[in-house]
């Protein structure tokens, strides 16, 4: 429970005596008047006794403020009894000298009376048992009993105004509980008018479910929460829960972290969702809304952070055995304890029960991630501003801690009210995705689109996912003649697409084909201009040759004659040219 | 303690041999205490002659004592024998009630 400051202000605050008790120190802004007389009246069974002995038994534990109680009705052994169950060990603080149990016994047949009393005798008492223990906190119940036990009413009331003044002298604190009377908070009318605060407990039953309520009716010299909280008894004492936090003061977080859906992390632009903040996943029947919680609680749990998952339609087996069909493991952590799965039907408790049940186990296990699988159901315990207020509380709570919490909501899709939670706790949230049915010829298709996002911009489309082995895949946009297409018509789409790319690879497969026989075409014509042009130059070459050969004679004949004139030797026969 | 314990003395012993011991709670001299303790003595004396014990505890002096005997009121007179115990309130200014209180007038004495 966080703790609120009181404004500073120029004059000295009333001195306040911290009860120790959940949640009334808040809306007490302080605690009870300190060294002054406090009445807790109600009905029978509204925790009167409980708060008072929860009151001194903290004081002892928690601010080392020894008590008194006397009790006008059970006996010492009877309240240790029934508080035992709580935790709390009266006979153990007795023998510490921390606590002293008077059983003041009243019987008016033993009693006779014969002229002029007063209850000093009470005083005396309730002095001894204070001065011997050095006590700082009183509790007396119920004081009613004495009327029973006295006839001389005059008496009586004038005595305990004069109880009342002693006790503030004394300087004790001091709770006196009283049975709540017809149309007055007392049955004598008497101790709310001398008690400096008055906190009225009330026990209602609305469709068979019943709630506790706790007002502070009066505090003098003090403001305080004049609303009705609800409060609780449980295994640990009484727990009151105000309403709302009185401050909208919590610290963020800059820090970012996935949702587990890599697709849909993409349609945020700082690719995930702040830590701290609060996320809301509203749709109807049957669109992953649980798939998209175990993957966000799997994919913290991969972070390394505890989580803590509240099922309220699904048993923790069966739940992890449907998210292992999605190839959503949940088992390993579980197994370490990094997953705490928390089922129960919502109809088990009392809203506040749910509400203080989640407040435990986040004080127990401390997780940094909370699942809430659906917050619709709540709305079977409890009227819609019940939950709705119940719901505030609740993320309030979470956010002040900073813990990343994610919700999801069924709503109904028939009723047209697609984009409104029914417990209005839209406004409340910081990230709210919507997951539907995209509902075309002849089939349904999931699509997923973010409704707000505080704090980031994201997509505004409609993105299909499907749910497959591997978890949830976000399909990719396409986009048709009419808009986003989906489903079959999705596959339509991709088979023309298909049909259309096999058509061009044909056509280029045609034009390669004809290239081919072009070349082959073009070489032939070559090969052929080569063959022709060799014949010719063969010829060309024969010419030549001859042509050569022939003047090669020609020049040796010139030479032969030429000799044979000049030198005049006798002519001898010549083998080149004889031949 | 103003233990003003009488024991029988002068007068005779009672017809059925009961004997009450009584005790007569106070806080101070208040006008209160000594008018009862005035009261007391003087029917004890008158009816109950040699027939009784008597202590006065001042809870102011002795506060540990209320709890034994579940005293509020002040005075308050316990009647501890014989059984039951009987507790008588007040001043003791109404000797009716008194006697009756104290079951002398019922064994008929006077």
């Amino acid at each position: 429970m966080p703790e609120y400051k009181l404004a500073p202000t120029a004059l000295p605050q009333l001195p306040k005596a911290l009860t120790g008790i959940d949640g009334l120190d808040e809306i007490t802004e302080g605690g009870l008047p300190l060294g002054r007389p406090t009445l807790v009246c109600g009905s029978a069974g509204c925790g009167k006794t409980l708060l008072g002995i929860e009151f001194l038994v903290r004081g002892i534990i928690d601010y080392n403020e020894p008590g008194v109680l006397m009790t006008f009705e059970e006996t010492a052994d009877e309240l240790a009894a029934n508080v035992t169950s709580l935790g709390f060990d009266l006979k153990a603080m007795q023998a510490d000298k921390k606590l002293r149990v008077d059983h003041v016994h009243i019987d008016r047949s033993e009693i006779e009376e014969t002229g002029e009393y007063d209850l000093e005798g009470l005083f005396i008492r309730l002095g001894y048992a204070i001065d011997s223990i050095g006590a700082k906190r009183v509790m007396l119940d119920t004081i009613e009993a004495l009327f029973s036990g006295f006839p001389n009413e005059a008496v009586l009331r004038s005595e305990i105004r004069r109880l009342f003044r002693w006790l503030k002298d004394k300087g004790v604190t001091t709770i006196i509980t009283a049975e709540r009377g017809e149309g007055t908070l007392t049955r004598q009318g008497l101790e709310e008018y001398v008690s400096d605060c008055v906190i009225l407990l009330d026990n209602r039953v609305i469709d068979q479910i019943t709630t506790r309520r706790l007002r502070i009716v009066k505090y003098r010299g003090t403001t305080h929460g004049t609303n009705e909280y609800p409060y609780l008894i449980t295994e640990e004492g009484f727990s009151v829960l105000p309403i709302t936090s009185l401050k909208l003061e919590h610290t963020v977080s800059n820090e970012i972290i996935s949702s587990g859906v890599p697709g849909l992390d993409e349609m945020f632009t700082r690719r995930g969702w702040y830590k701290g903040s609060s996320i809301l996943i509203t749709g109807t029947a049957g669109t992953a809304k649980t798939t998209l919680a175990a993957s966000f609680a799997l994919e913290a749990c991969r972070r390394g952070e505890r989580c803590l998952y509240f099922a309220f339609e699904e048993s923790p087996a069966q739940l992890i055995r449907n998210m292992r069909t999605v190839g959503l493991d949940l088992q390993p952590f579980v197994d370490q304890g990094a997953l705490i799965i928390e089922a129960s039907r919502p109809t088990l408790n009392g809203l506040e029960r749910h509400l203080v049940t989640v407040h435990k186990l986040i004080k127990e296990h401390e997780p940094q991630t909370v699942v809430i699988d659906p917050i619709s159901n709540l709305v079977s315990v409890g009227s819609l501003s019940e939950v709705r207020s119940m719901l505030t509380r609740l993320i309030d709570f979470l956010k002040v801690s900073n813990i990343t919490a994610l919700f999801t909501a069924l709503v109904s899709a028939r009723d047209g009210r697609m984009e409104m939670t029914e417990e209005g706790v839209s406004s409340l949230v910081d990230t709210w995705i919507s997951v539907r049915d995209l509902e075309g010829i002849g089939e349904r298709n999931r699509g997923l689109s973010i409704l707000k996002a505080r704090g980031m911009a994201h997509s505004n489309q409609v993105r299909e996912f499907l749910v497959t082995d591997n978890g949830i895949q976000l399909l990719d946009v396409v986009i048709g003649p009419m808009g986003i297409i989906t489903g079959a018509s999705r596959l339509t789409q991709r088979m023309q697409e298909q049909a259309q790319l096999v058509a061009q690879q044909h056509e280029l497969s045609r034009r390669d084909r004809e290239l081919e026989r072009k070349r082959r075409v073009l070489e032939a014509t070559i090969e052929n201009l080569r063959t022709e042009f060799e014949s010719v130059e063969e010829e060309l070459r024969q010419v030549n040759n001859e042509e050569h050969a022939r003047h090669e004679a020609l020049s040796s004949k010139r030479h032969t004659m030429g000799h044979s004139l000049t030198t005049n030797t006798p002519a001898t026969p010549d083998p080149q040219h004889s031949a | 303690m103003m233990d003003m314990r009488e024991a029988p003395t002068d007068a005779a012993t009672p017809p059925d041999g009961d004997t009450w011991e009584l005790r007569l709670y106070v806080a101070g001299h208040t006008t209160k205490s000594v008018t009862a303790l005035a009261n007391l003595k003087r029917y004890c004396e008158q009816y109950l002659a040699g027939r009784y014990t008597l202590d006065v505890i001042d809870l102011l002096q002795h506060p540990q004592l209320a709890e034994g005997d579940q005293i509020l009121a002040i005075p308050t007179l316990v009647r501890k024998v014989p059984e039951p115990i009987r507790k008588i309130i007040g001043d003791l200014s109404n000797e009716e009630k008194v006697l009756v209180g104290l079951d002398i007038r019922t064994r008929g004495d006077h």
